[in-house]
């Protein structure tokens, strides 16, 4: 029974399962039976025999100096195979790599578990082994730890004042780097000549990403091939692959890393972590496979955290609206290590400032600095959100203070379809787009007149009722090796096998994505076979030996370009075997919808089992003609792709409680082409929901001390389904000309676009009471505690 | 200290000597070898791990597993029959109620409970049955969806 949607209309049917073409289709995963009956096999499902149980004791303290550390209890225990610190394994297990190339960086050694000093609450003190993990549990509780508590920096523009506490002794100013972004016109120059300075502070909040799933790690070392098997939740296992090595001596050749089902990433998983290397170190120290499975707290506390840059900008205008310039200083909290893409993550930022917008001018100061915190990275839009949420907010500043349109100042600096390939003034060349399109379409959704007269009227009723919009470009399918640190190009391999069927694997490494279903629609349709004779792999560098994996919205359009790479090779091939059997030369043969032909010398047609049987039988091969049917290949993309829209949410401020209510959300997103649109709902539906949950709940809190006070889901408020609107989304479709699928992507632009969107409409809401600044989120107690004071002056 | 506990789960009677901290997840899942009920938070929040104890859903990381003797636990994987998924399992198939998976067995468990309590409940009454129930990929649009679907209801507006 196909399910209905959106006030009752249906938008389209889920596809019949048995009709091609499949591309386009809203089509049901194949990934789903196994997940809705429970029989998925996530890292936690694991069953080894001999398997032991590692759990980790974490420092409770934010910066302290380790003065002794007692785990004789502790071994005691029966049960406990081994209870280690920093000195038993820090030497073996080498440095927690980052890979984030940024001239002038102080990098502080990032050791697997604590030397003598902890740096911020959740440090890895001490790991337990034990037969059953509540004995590991039992464990840790008995390691008695002295600690000599150290003053502690928890707030990045703190930490640069002089006398601030240093995170890491050897680490002046606490300073990571500071890195400056110029491009355009001269800035002085601009700035000189504008009417007005509009000047604006933005924090962005501390997130976490908190995928369902805690991260977990399972490790097997084989003594006989002297090789190791490591499980974990991740989205990169090549990349663990390529890192892991250079940690714990293990060749890459001898390493297979496998991330089965993960529960969710969102970043949090993109990363090499210190417990990836201790376990593959406690499994080869103790000869015997070990499983760690984080706690929700140490998920909180030790899995990467997002955003937390704070930023100063100043806009030059001129009186009719015209943006002559932008400055921005934007100081980004780090946390007191680096994890794999830490520092570079607030220099996306920098990339992307100008949004989808025409500014001559631009200069960009960014400072990273360490705190007392744990490490910032890639959390779900990593860099784009906040640079689309600054400029969102800062053209609505605009508008307000000239009385501008809040369309019209947008219309005014979009570049014309034309203009594309667009070079900004932060040195990108946007590849396609129709910027005026995906805003008319949203217009027209969103009933935008209607909607204005609605405000006008709750505004006369005394109601606190605002609108918001925000159009926003984002960085996509990452990315041209040039620009990644360690190559964007994605590999995959098609094998049609002696049977028919096809055999497809991706080095990508989906973890909710669906690939699963997409490539084989892309397959089943190029191939002309219906999609049940499709079989993706993925996830397990065994059988994908290559790959860049899962972020920054690559899987699709980057993936999935390196697979109809390899299908244009292997129909090549076929068509010289096909010639042969048809007693043809090749540049008469016709292929289409799965069959070879050669009209006018036979009547004879050759499908992909005739042609694989001979393939593999290699009885009757034309001369020189390698047997098999299979092709790999790496697509490496030329540019990235950038995926744009027009976000409008209608809220309302409940004025006795400071509750906001998204009262409409309408969301036009353009990311090319669609492989399954059904699958593109859900991406954006998800993205979505993580900017409601930024904008009205979610922030990570750290108090004065260091002490994390969100370290549960408790205390981390994460919208749940009474949270959410009704959502009418849209479409336009501007083929990407970087890739042979026109795709985008759209992992991340729910989360890019609505944020901004949503917060405007709350800002909109509030005018009347002359709030224009707040911090997300906009939690009641903070809007509440706006309006009493607001209230209170204007009394 | 072990003690014996009798459960039956998923039409099967079970017998085991369990330590009394043994939560009542962990019984399931490394006892009973039914790893499709997860553990997201063991706090009781996320609701991953909800189960059926005696019809009604439980959060089975806040419940020793000695305190479900003599009951009646549902999991997941005793929701389909006969080779055919439970209308909960195809409704949330058919929406695409689900990404990554994890937080799936313990969504479809506490609609079960839902629908067994509200046989046609509208949209809101499914957001607010849902409320003990954490998902952080699909936004919860598709799984309101995939409930109302398994409801046998037709269109449902909200609003």
């Amino acid at each position: 029974m196909p399910c209905r949607r959106h006030r009752g209309k249906r938008r389209w049917p889920v596809a019949d399962q048995n009709t091609a073409p499949y591309v386009g289709r809203a089509m049901r995963r194949v990934e789903d039976p196994r997940l809705v009956k429970g029989i998925g096999t996530y890292v936690d499902d694991l069953r080894l025999p001999g398997l032991l149980h590692a759990v980790i004791l974490r420092s409770p303290h934010a910066h302290a100096r380790i003065v002794r550390i007692d785990t004789a209890a502790a071994k005691s225990i029966p049960g406990v195979v081994a209870v280690l610190t920093g000195k038993d394994v820090n030497a073996a297990c080498g440095l927690v790599p980052c890979a984030a190339a940024i001239p002038d960086l102080k990098a502080p050694k990032h050791t697997v578990l604590a030397g003598d000093r902890v740096y911020f609450v959740g440090h890895a003190v001490a790991v337990a082994v034990a037969s059953d993990p509540y004995i590991a549990r039992d464990a840790i509780d008995a390691i008695d730890v002295d600690y000599d508590p150290l003053p502690a920096v928890t707030d990045a523009e703190a930490a640069l004042k002089p006398g601030a506490p240093l995170t890491h002794p050897d680490i002046p100013s606490n300073i990571a780097y500071t890195h400056n972004v110029a491009g355009g016109a001269d800035i002085d120059d601009a700035f000189k000549k504008a009417d007005r300075i509009v000047k604006h502070r933005i924090y962005h909040q501390r997130l976490t990403p908190m995928p369902i799933e805690p991260r977990g790690i399972v490790a097997s070392y084989h003594q006989g091939e002297q090789s190791l098997t490591l499980w974990s939740s991740t989205q990169i296992p090549h990349l663990i692959r390529t890192l892991l090595p250079g940690m714990i001596g293990v060749p890459e050749n001898k390493m297979r890393i496998v991330a089965p089902e993960v529960g969710g990433g969102f970043g949090a998983k993109l990363n090499v972590y210190p417990e990836e290397a201790l376990v593959a170190h406690l499994a080869m120290r103790l000869n015997a496979p070990v499983k760690w499975i984080e706690t929700r707290r140490e998920s909180a506390s030790a899995t990467i955290h997002g955003r937390d840059q704070v930023g100063e900008y100043e806009v030059a205008v001129k009186n009719d609206g015209t943006i002559l310039g932008l400055k921005a200083r934007t100081v980004a909290d780090l946390g007191s290590y680096l994890q794999l893409l830490t520092p570079a993550i607030p220099t996306l930022t920098g990339l992307v400032l100008t949004g989808c917008y025409k500014i001559p001018a631009v200069k960009i100061e960014i400072i990273g600095v360490y705190t007392n915190k744990m490490a910032t990275d890639a959390y779900r839009g990593a860099g784009r959100p906040e640079a689309t949420y600054l400029i969102e907010r800062l053209m609505d500043i605009v508008a307000n203070e000239l009385g501008v349109d809040r369309l019209e100042i947008r219309l005014k600096h979009f570049p014309q379809p034309s203009e594309f390939p667009f070079a900004t003034s932060c040195g990108l060349v946007y590849d396609s787009g129709n910027y005026q399109g995906a805003l008319a379409k949203a217009r027209e959704l969103a009933d935008w007149d209607k909607l204005l007269a609605e405000r006008t009227a709750a505004r006369a009723a005394g109601r606190l009722f605002g609108i918001g919009v925000s159009t926003y470009v984002e960085i996509c399918a990452m990315g041209p090796s040039k620009a990644m640190p360690a190559g964007g190009w994605e590999w995959g391999c098609v094998r049609l096998e002696i049977s028919g069927k096809v055999t497809v694997i991706t080095g990508i490494s989906p973890h909710g994505q669906g690939q699963e279903t997409t490539f084989a629609q892309i397959v089943a349709d190029r191939f002309g076979l219906p999609i049940e004779d499709i079989v993706v792999l993925h996830g397990d560098t065994s059988v994908a030996h290559y790959g860049r994996d899962t972020y920054g919205s690559r899987g699709t359009a980057v993936g999935g370009s390196a697979i109809v790479l390899c299908i244009d090779k292997i129909v090549a091939k076929a068509k010289v075997l096909a010639a042969h059997l048809l007693e043809t030369t090749s540049d008469h043969v016709v292929y289409e919808k799965g069959k070879f032909r050669s009209p006018g010398v036979t009547n004879r047609e050759i499908g992909w089992a005739e042609l694989a049987g001979e393939a593999y039988v290699a009885k009757n091969l034309p001369p020189n003609f390698e047997p098999g049917l299979e092709a790999s290949s790496f697509f490496e993309p030329e540019n990235f792709t950038f995926p744009f829209g027009t976000h409008i949410v209608a809220a309302e401020v409940d004025r006795g409680t400071g509750e906001v209510k998204i009262k409409k959300y309408v969301a036009v997103d353009d990311c090319g082409p669609q492989i399954n649109p059904l699958i593109v709902e859900g991406q954006l539906q998800g993205g979505i929901a993580h900017s409601i949950g930024q904008v009205l709940f979610e922030q990570t809190v750290y108090d004065d001390s260091g002490q994390l006070l969100t370290g549960e889901f408790m205390d981390y408020a994460m919208p749940r389904a009474v949270d959410i609107p009704e959502y009418v989304l849209g479409h336009t479709v501007t083929p990407s000309p970087v890739n042979p699928l026109g795709i985008k992507g759209c992992g991340e632009a729910g989360t890019i676009g609505a944020t901004p969107a949503i917060a405007n409409a709350v800002f909109d809401a509030l005018a009347p009471l002359g709030i224009k600044q707040l911090d997300l989120p906009l939690t009641p107690q903070r809007v509440w505690q706006a309006i009493s004071q607001s209230t209170t002056a204007s009394v | 200290m072990p003690i014996p506990v009798r459960v039956r789960v998923n039409t099967t009677q079970r017998e085991h000597a369990i330590d009394p901290r043994v939560l009542l997840v962990h019984y399931l899942r490394d006892h009973c070898n039914l790893t499709g009920t997860h553990v997201g938070c063991e706090t009781g929040i996320c609701g991953a791990c909800t189960v059926l104890v005696d019809g009604k859903a439980v959060k089975s990381c806040t419940m020793f597993a000695v305190q479900a003797d003599g009951s009646d636990v549902t999991t997941i994987e005793g929701l389909a029959s006969n080779g055919h998924l439970h209308p909960l399992q195809q409704g949330f198939w058919d929406c695409h109620a689900l990404q990554c998976g994890f937080c799936t067995p313990g969504m479809i468990m506490a609609s079960a409970h839902l629908l067994a309590e509200n046989a046609k409940p509208s949209r809101d009454e499914i957001a607010m049955g849902l409320r003990g129930n954490l998902c952080r990929c699909t936004g919860y649009s598709h799984i309101v969806d995939a409930v109302s679907q398994a409801s046998g209801q037709k269109a449902v507006a909200r609003g």
